[in-house]
């Protein structure tokens, strides 16, 4: 009997050892994201992260002190006040001194802890005179970047997660990869050493911006603008999440910071700016049925795909575009509105930061896949036309 | 025959003065309910099958986050299920079943025949079945259960389906029902008292629930009006929280909190009644610093209401609020700190013995303190911006409300089982219940604190993988947890419902004090018709 229950512990406690082999799932620690079974704050790589690592271990030995005295005390009397050893009871039950003294004494203490606390709050909120000013919109989901004042100004771009690793996440089985959701397609590229101010704002619900290793975190919040800043200290990648619920894609609008030398940044200005200059389409070309779905269809896998599905289907609360009344209509104009304006209360975003071609070409695309046959195409004009 | 479901009581029999017409019969006892132990009855069991759904919700999450990828949802369903876990647990097992202790033991631990207004009590319970039905209802309903966190933060609300509306219109319920039945705890507690009882003489659970009903009369409606206002902004056109009408997101969050954080008060304080009950009943020595005690817990009521937006410190305060708020919460410490201490001063020199009651409530006072002081290092604006809406946060606020109110609950049950039911528990299995339970919870909990710190958010259905061995580890104790709970309805809970078990004494514990212990277990469906004339400490009844 016990052997055969020895037998069975072994069996489960290799299978839990080969468990544990394939635990670590064969990842390594990201620089400048998490490390693997990290234990503490990430290493700091501006002044105010430090400030917010010195500060935690500051409270937490200080926590840990008073506990450990605290129940130090409580283990002592529970081994040695048992009735099973033949202790009598005392009959004190107040002492005005003492209970003076452990609530001066804890309120004391509490004042030690808000003096360090008082000064990294304030330096923490000082945001002015920064080098370069950076604006970061939410939107559900994906984060906008526009470089509003400072070197680069003008330049604005999306940075998105990694479509392969969205897919990755649906499929059930991950493949091991270091950036596992952090990786985006565009990430925020900042000089080092200079003081970034970001701007929050948000397209539809609240979103929230975060560097951990920057030590910064802000909501962004619809119609209202906040800030924070930081002054990286080190070039590399680093790397956040968004942090406050906004719908379906929470998960999946990773942030990505390249802090990069003065002249790396200077070199990436100048290359965003001739992209930049090279995407301006034509406004005025008259596009093809096939160049028009050919694009759309790249639009619609980076902006559509995540909601309403490869299949156009749809899923839930989210309507499917195959078939669709409003998709079909031969007045192009009322999906041109639902794409610059979204409707249900947002549930379907505004779009209208994307380009009157990339607008034109997704409708056209939707228009023309699945069993939608209608042959009808958008040219960006009308698009233009109906933003006025 | 169930000792509680038993219309007669079995102890009632030799005290049928007590009893002269009975308990009626057939589903009218329990429809029509006025007594308040049916109904504290009631409301406990109505409290543990939403924990139970509430539970299942949790592993549902868990199961999920076992490993990265998503295996089993899809990331919408995952955020009905954070909501309504969230929403669930709070209005549906812990408000309730505390309410449900209120029901059964102040009465019995003032001296009074019943509670003030015996209708409005059975109205206040009945009034809970809809609004439970429609909160778990609404995965059913189209586009699913809410998705948006227990925090309904605008303007996501505006993007959820029906079933958003249906649980505004639960919360309305449920916030009548709570209004409604501290209104009756206050006035069965100020009006009913047995004579020589005074204020300060009260026994704690009922001083920490005074206090608590006066908090939830002020602040339920505050978030009655909050969800009121969402409401008109989804239908009525009404822009209070929408910025496309000029209205402000972040002013949701403030009447949100200004209802929330003293909402979290309202689920410990009644704990720390029941806390204050039990540790001096195994001590065999009266409760240290009894008048501190009442002074500590109204302080915290107070001071509840002005740090609210310590859950806010991301949202983009000016510095002037940062440290108003940061000081103020630092400050709740002090009184907090004060009722550790008194406890452990009662243990002190005490002559203890640790049947499961007071090994839940010891177990209560060291995991609550992890959970307090994980507070103070969250309640610091700076280290806050690391640890907002991450694990860090979620591991705090389970462990002050799983290891605080729920362990509270299971200690409380046990100690006044015997008098409920009038046949103890089994002990064995009532220790094996507290150690499964405590090593499964910290082993789900404490790993999430290295979640947080490693900058893990909440809410996500998915996470990097560096995050999973933690994940894997935290979800394998949630199971245990889960099942650790459903050994506990079947093997202890259910027993002595049906009566099976040693006959309880009148006084079960040989040192706990207290007019409930005046009366036979199991307490008779009548209790104190005349009111009792007490001693001078108004702990016993003489003559």
């Amino acid at each position: 009997m016990m052997n055969n229950i020895y037998k069975k512990l072994e069996t489960a406690s290799l299978a839990l050892a080969a468990y544990g082999a394939t635990a670590a799932w064969a990842v390594n620690d990201l620089p400048g994201g998490p490390a693997v079974n990290q234990l503490n704050l990430h290493p700091p790589v501006t002044k105010i992260a430090e400030q917010q690592v010195w500060l935690h271990w500051f409270m937490l030995i200080i926590c840990t002190v008073i506990f450990v005295a605290v129940f130090g005390v409580m283990f002592y009397s529970i081994f040695k006040h048992r009735k099973s050893l033949g202790h009598k009871p005392a009959t004190f039950h107040e002492s005005v001194k003492v209970e003076i003294a452990w609530t001066v004494v804890p309120f004391i203490i509490v004042i030690l802890m808000a003096l360090p606390a008082t000064k990294a709050v304030v330096a923490s909120k000082d945001t002015s005179n920064a080098d370069l000013t950076i604006k970061a919109t939410g939107y559900q989901w994906k984060w906008g970047y526009d470089y509003i004042k400072g070197e680069g100004e003008g330049i604005g771009f999306i940075s998105s997660l990694d479509e392969k690793q969205r897919a990755m996440s649906d499929s059930g089985k991950p493949e091991p990869t270091d950036d596992y959701l952090l990786k985006v397609d565009n990430p925020m590229v900042v000089p080092v050493g200079k003081k970034i101010r970001i701007i929050t704002t948000s397209n539809d619900v609240i979103h929230s911006f975060a560097v951990n290793s920057f030590g910064i975190k802000q909501d962004a919040i619809p119609g209202f603008v906040r800030d924070t800043w930081f002054r990286a200290e080190k070039t590399g990648d680093f790397r956040g999440q968004c942090q406050e619920l906004c719908g379906k894609e929470h998960a999946y609008m990773p942030i990505h910071v390249k802090v990069v030398s003065a002249e790396e940044y200077t070199a990436w200005v100048a290359d965003q700016n001739k992209k930049m200059a090279a995407k301006q389409d034509d406004p005025n070309k008259v596009w093809t049925l096939a160049e028009l779905t050919a694009k759309g269809s790249k639009v619609y896998e980076a902006n559509c795909q995540s909601c309403h599905q490869a299949t156009g289907q749809g899923m839930g609360p989210i309507k499917g575009l195959d078939g669709a009344a409003v998709v079909l209509d031969a007045d192009s104009s009322k999906q041109i509105n639902v794409l610059l304006n979204g409707q249900n209360n947002l549930t379907m975003p505004a779009w209208k930061q994307l380009s009157d071609t990339e607008i034109a070409a997704v409708i056209s695309y939707t228009k023309n896949n699945w069993s939608n046959k209608t042959g009808q195409l958008v040219q960006p004009a009308e698009v233009r036309a109906a933003r006025q | 025959m169930s000792a509680v479901l038993d219309p007669h009581g079995h102890g009632a029999a030799d005290h049928g003065h007590d009893d002269h017409h009975g308990a009626p019969h057939g589903w009218r006892r329990w429809v029509y309910a006025t007594n308040h132990k049916d109904i504290g009855t009631l409301y406990l069991l109505f409290a543990f099958t939403m924990f139970i759904i509430g539970g299942v919700l949790a592993l549902l999450i868990r199961a999920e986050l076992f490993q990265p990828g998503l295996q089993l949802v899809n990331p919408e369903l995952f955020n009905q299920f954070t909501t309504m876990h969230g929403l669930i647990m709070v209005f549906g097992a812990i408000m309730p079943a505390f309410v449900g202790f209120a029901n059964w033991m102040i009465p019995l631990q003032i001296g009074a025949s019943d509670m003030a207004f015996a209708r409005m009590n059975n109205f206040s319970f009945w009034l809970m079945i809809p609004a439970a039905l429609m909160l778990a209802g609404s995965f059913f309903m189209p586009g699913g259960a809410p998705a948006t966190g227990w925090t309904i933060y605008a303007p996501l609300t505006l993007q959820m389906g029906p079933s958003m509306d249906a649980s505004i219109l639960a919360l309305h319920l449920l916030g009548a029902s709570s209004i409604m039945g501290s209104i009756n705890i206050i006035v069965t507690i100020l009006n009913m008292r047995a004579p020589g009882m005074t204020l300060m003489k009260m026994p704690m659970f009922v001083w920490t629930w005074l206090i608590t009903a006066y908090l939830l009369i002020a602040v339920m409606p505050v978030l009655a009006g909050a969800i009121t206002m969402v409401l008109t902004d989804r239908h009525f056109g009404t822009t209070f929280f929408n910025p496309a009408g000029g209205g402000d997101p972040v002013m949701f969050q403030h009447i949100f909190w200004f209802f929330g954080h003293p909402e979290v008060y309202i689920m410990i304080l009644p704990a720390f009644g029941i806390i204050s009950q039990i540790v001096p009943a195994f001590s065999r020595k009266r409760l240290f610093g009894y008048a501190s005690m009442v002074y500590a817990t109204s302080s915290i009521a107070i001071l509840s209401f002005i740090v609210w937006a310590h859950h806010m410190y991301t949202t983009g305060m000016p510095v002037t609020g940062q440290l108003f708020f940061m000081y103020a919460t630092m400050l709740i410490s002090v009184p907090t700190g004060v009722k550790v201490f008194n406890w452990i001063a009662t243990m002190w020199k005490g002559s203890m013995s640790f049947e499961t009651p007071m090994l839940f409530a010891v177990g209560f006072i060291f995991v609550f303190t992890m959970g307090g002081f994980t507070g103070l290092i969250l309640s610091m604006a700076p280290i806050d911006l690391q640890l907002q809406d991450g694990y860090y946060v979620v591991a705090h606020f389970h462990y002050v409300l799983v290891a605080g109110s729920l362990f509270t609950m299971f200690a409380g049950y046990y100690y006044w089982s015997p008098k409920w039911t009038g046949v103890m528990y089994n002990e064995t299995r009532g220790k094996i219940h507290f150690w499964w339970t405590l090593i499964s919870f910290n082993v789900t909990f404490f790993p999430m604190h290295f979640l947080g710190l490693a900058g893990m958010p909440r809410r996500y259905a998915d996470y990097p993988m560096q995050f999973a061995d933690f994940n894997a580890w935290a979800s394998f104790g949630a199971f245990a947890f889960g099942f650790a709970q459903v050994y506990f309805f079947f093997f202890i809970v259910l027993p002595t419902m049906r009566g099976q078990g040693e006959k309880a004494a009148q006084r079960p514990w040989e040192a706990a004090e207290g007019l409930e212990w005046e009366v036979p277990s199991p307490a008779p469906f009548h209790t104190f018709e005349n009111p009792p004339k007490l001693n001078a400490d108004a702990n016993r009844i003489v003559a």
